[in-house]
């Protein structure tokens, strides 16, 4: 039996950081509770957060659930964790310039050619380039899971547009709204100011034929994103336009966007639309959603973007295997966050011990996301574990393999009342001409007892992410 | 602005105006029907279905104009892009893809009254009156409305609503016009007669004026005041001329903050000036019908215009 470790009781006793919340569970009779939850969720609906899952149909107004019992870090903890973070953040963008230009670190030896060079995510239209302030990935998201008082492990990174933050700032917002004496009596650090370090973060970035304020905008896919929410969100916060493909137009040495009052120029693009949508001229000539000509402007440094095309080869679940040793190489530090021990089923030997113990372990794809095509090995029945091996045996590259983690729980409303559920973070760290990160993230919830899958696309929830002032 | 910000605030003004139009002829139309009027029911419902442009759609789908059927169609009806359901549905879809351009309260309304259509929607249709969902209607299109006059910065987003709201109005207005002479008066002895002047009657009800029309000109109806007073009056909130009135002021500020003057606005001025030297009697010299062609194809032109110059993005 996998002990888990519970974030707010310790052998019966209640850990320093939970300390009032207990007072507060319990002075709340359910039916106050239930009035709540049902206040929380019309805040969410009336104010339009809403995700759409892709694939499944159903209501295109889904609301992500909300769990109003806050998860907590102490003041010291969270010093150790933004360490960690920024750590990693400086060593992928020096990792991401490397392999865009020398690439040093495949000379040493340190990573094997073939994942950087054959991978899907290496853009060859981006080598050469070094982005302002060297930096290719301006908003890093860490998914770190815990296992014990002082065990934390990073699960993956993403470096392209890592979604999700809209959530930790309304989560934030309404439980201010909703139980503001709680608020009076914990001294939790604010997290609303991150739109406006992201802002100065991309302020930072214009390019160098940019005299003056930059103008910066949002690219979205459009409406239709099931992120668009999100998009809307920040890009208001921020005081940006939020411009769509079709909004954007190249004309000489420059990118424009079409206004009620002619062509204005365009410096940085915040871009919340993959890689391979950018440039129809460039990458996928079929998408309807980029810019014509754009890659063109942004080689001639007459634009930036962010994150900039070819940050994707730094968050393959396969090179993630080597960010402690792109720490080492790079940064000359040794790792304050660790990796889960991973297993590549391309190499033979790993292979063979993932086979022998598929039971037990977790295997995703290396190229998916967000919760599909992935085995839970401990939670899967027989017959899915073996339909797993099948397709592993099918493409072994495709598949990675990690331990089972015994995912730190934190206390959750269910409908019997308060129970332990398995929870992650994902902080967002800003790069620019310097390393931020806002003290919280976004905590997702396995909702159902017992599992260990966060993912909002399998009926996962969020919580707001308290740091407390020391 | 985005010229796309532009063009979806000026397209959520015409939808919750088109909403609230198409739940006016419901309104209209469910009075008459309580009348003990054996010959004018069937024709009346099929000349509100000829005022909202859709009587072939309605034909092809229901057949027969039976009451159920016409309050299905303008008010339920998804099929039907001119039905209030689809007109708020896409006011508010509208509306969430320009959330920036829009304050907390102007995108809660919208909102609101997507997510009450929604219940309304699941409600059984027999617990659900007809007058209950007009005045739905008209209150939901009020509380944007009202939103927008109360919150919205006075910018350029304002004046592209306010285009929309009149631009549409102008429209709608002509068109119950034209229903009411075109297809309500087929015979020309009914002129003057008291089934006239009771269709004329019904036609200031669908515009929530018939109280105001008293007020205004006072004593007996005829066929002339009204025209006068939908067309030519410019106290009257949904007249012709208020309307263009509207279009032209905002036009005006567009080109002052902009600093560029815009062939919109000086044909919207034109259009302003030849109204003010109108009088009733030029109107029927021409033909109220023929005079409110001429009027909708220009509000038309004037909607292109506006397109042309500011919403789509093309400069020349």
């Amino acid at each position: 039996m996998t002990q888990y470790f519970n974030e707010m009781y310790q052998t019966g006793k209640v850990r320093q950081p939970y300390a009032r919340l207990e007072d507060w569970m319990k002075a709340m009779p359910a039916a106050l509770r239930t009035l709540k939850q049902a206040e929380a969720e019309d805040l969410f609906r009336r104010i339009g957060i809403t995700f759409a899952v892709y694939g499944e149909g159903g209501d295109p107004d889904r609301l992500i659930p909300f769990d109003m019992f806050p998860r907590v870090f102490t003041g010291a903890e969270w010093a150790r964790l933004e360490k960690g973070i920024k750590q990693r953040a400086r060593a992928l963008n020096a990792f991401l310039v490397d392999v865009y230009q020398r690439g040093e670190i495949i000379r040493a030896g340190r990573v094997p050619s073939r994942l950087v060079y054959q991978n899907e995510a290496y853009e060859k239209a981006v080598a050469g380039i070094k982005p302002p302030k060297g930096v290719y990935s301006h908003i890093v998201g860490i998914d770190i899971v815990r296992t014990g008082p002082d065990e934390f492990f990073v699960l993956e990174d993403n470096c392209r547009t890592p979604s999700g933050v809209s959530y930790m700032l309304e989560n934030r917002e309404i439980m201010m709204r909703m139980f503001p004496d709680l608020f009076r009596e914990n001294r939790i650090e604010p997290v609303d100011t991150y739109p406006e370090i992201l802002r100065r973060t991309l302020a930072s970035v214009a390019p160098e034929k940019c005299n003056g304020e930059p103008t910066i905008v949002l690219l979205t896919p459009g409406h239709f994103n099931s992120a668009y929410y999100e998009h809307s969100f920040l890009a208001d916060l921020m005081g940006i336009e939020l411009v769509e493909g079709q909004d954007l137009f190249v004309e000489g040495e420059f990118v424009w966007m079409r206004t009620t009052e002619g062509p204005k120029k365009v410096d940085v693009i915040y871009r919340r639309i993959d890689d391979a949508f950018i440039d129809p001229l460039c990458f996928r000539p079929d998408s309807m959603l980029g810019v014509p000509g754009l890659m063109d402007v942004y080689r001639s440094g007459g634009v930036s973007i962010c994150s900039a095309p070819g940050a994707g080869v730094a968050d393959d679940k396969a090179v993630y295997t080597f960010v402690p040793e792109m720490v080492r190489f790079y940064l000359g530090e040794e790792p304050i966050l660790q990796n889960v021990p991973t297993w590549q089923c391309g190499k033979p030997d790993d292979l063979r011990y993932v086979l022998d113990n598929l039971a037990e372990l977790v295997v995703k794809e290396v190229h998916g996301s967000g919760g599909y095509g992935m085995l839970v090995g401990p939670k899967a029945t027989k017959e899915q574990v073996e339909a797993f091996r099948a397709k592993i045996v099918a493409d072994p590259g495709n598949y990675i393999a990690q331990p089972t983690l015994a995912l730190s729980t934190t206390p959750t409303f269910v409908a019997e009342g308060v129970a332990p559920r398995h929870v992650d973070l994902r902080p967002y760290c800003l790069v620019g001409e310097r390393i931020e990160l806002v003290p919280g993230g976004l905590t997702r919830v396995a909702l159902t007892e017992g599992s260990l899958v966060v993912n909002s696309s399998q009926g996962g929830g969020v919580k707001d992410t308290w740091v407390l002032a020391e | 602005m985005l010229s796309r910000t532009a063009d979806n605030l000026f397209w959520i003004a015409r939808y919750m105006e088109r909403a609230e139009t198409a739940a006016r002829l419901l309104e209209v139309g469910s009075r008459i029907a309580l009348l003990p009027s054996a010959a004018g029911y069937r024709n009346e419902w099929d000349s509100l279905l000829q005022a909202s442009g859709n009587s072939d759609a309605f034909a092809r789908k229901y057949g027969d104009p039976v009451q159920r059927n016409i309050e299905s169609f303008l008010f339920f009806d998804r099929d039907n892009p001119s039905s209030v359901a689809s007109c708020i549905t896409t006011a508010r879809e509208n509306g969430r893809i320009v959330r920036t351009a829009l304050t907390a309260q102007v995108w809660d309304a919208l909102n609101t009254a997507f997510q009450e259509l929604r219940q309304l929607e699941r409600t059984p249709r027999s617990e659900l009156e007809l007058s209950r969902l007009t005045e739905w209607t008209m209150r939901h299109a009020a509380m944007v409305r009202g939103a927008i006059e109360a919150t919205l910065l006075r910018n350029d987003g304002w004046d592209f609503l306010n285009l929309g709201y009149n631009l549409e109005r102008a429209d709608n207005t002509a068109r119950l016009m034209d229903v009411k002479y075109y297809v309500l008066l087929p015979k020309v002895e009914f002129v003057g007669s008291g089934l006239d002047n009771y269709q004329w009657t019904t036609l200031l009800r669908a515009m929530s004026a018939h109280r105001a029309f008293h007020w205004a000109y006072g004593g007996e109806v005829t066929a002339a005041k009204i025209a006068h007073f939908l067309i030519l009056n410019p106290q009257c909130p949904r007249s012709l001329i208020t309307c263009v009135e509207e279009i032209s002021t905002h036009l005006n500020r567009l080109a002052k903050a902009y600093g560029t003057k815009s062939e919109a606005q000086s044909s919207a001025q034109e259009m302003l000036a030849a109204l003010e030297d109108t009088k009733v009697e030029d109107i029927f010299d021409e033909g109220l019908h023929d005079f409110l062609s001429r009027f909708i194809r220009e509000v038309a032109g004037l909607g292109s215009l506006v397109h042309d110059t500011y919403l789509s993005g093309d400069m020349r």
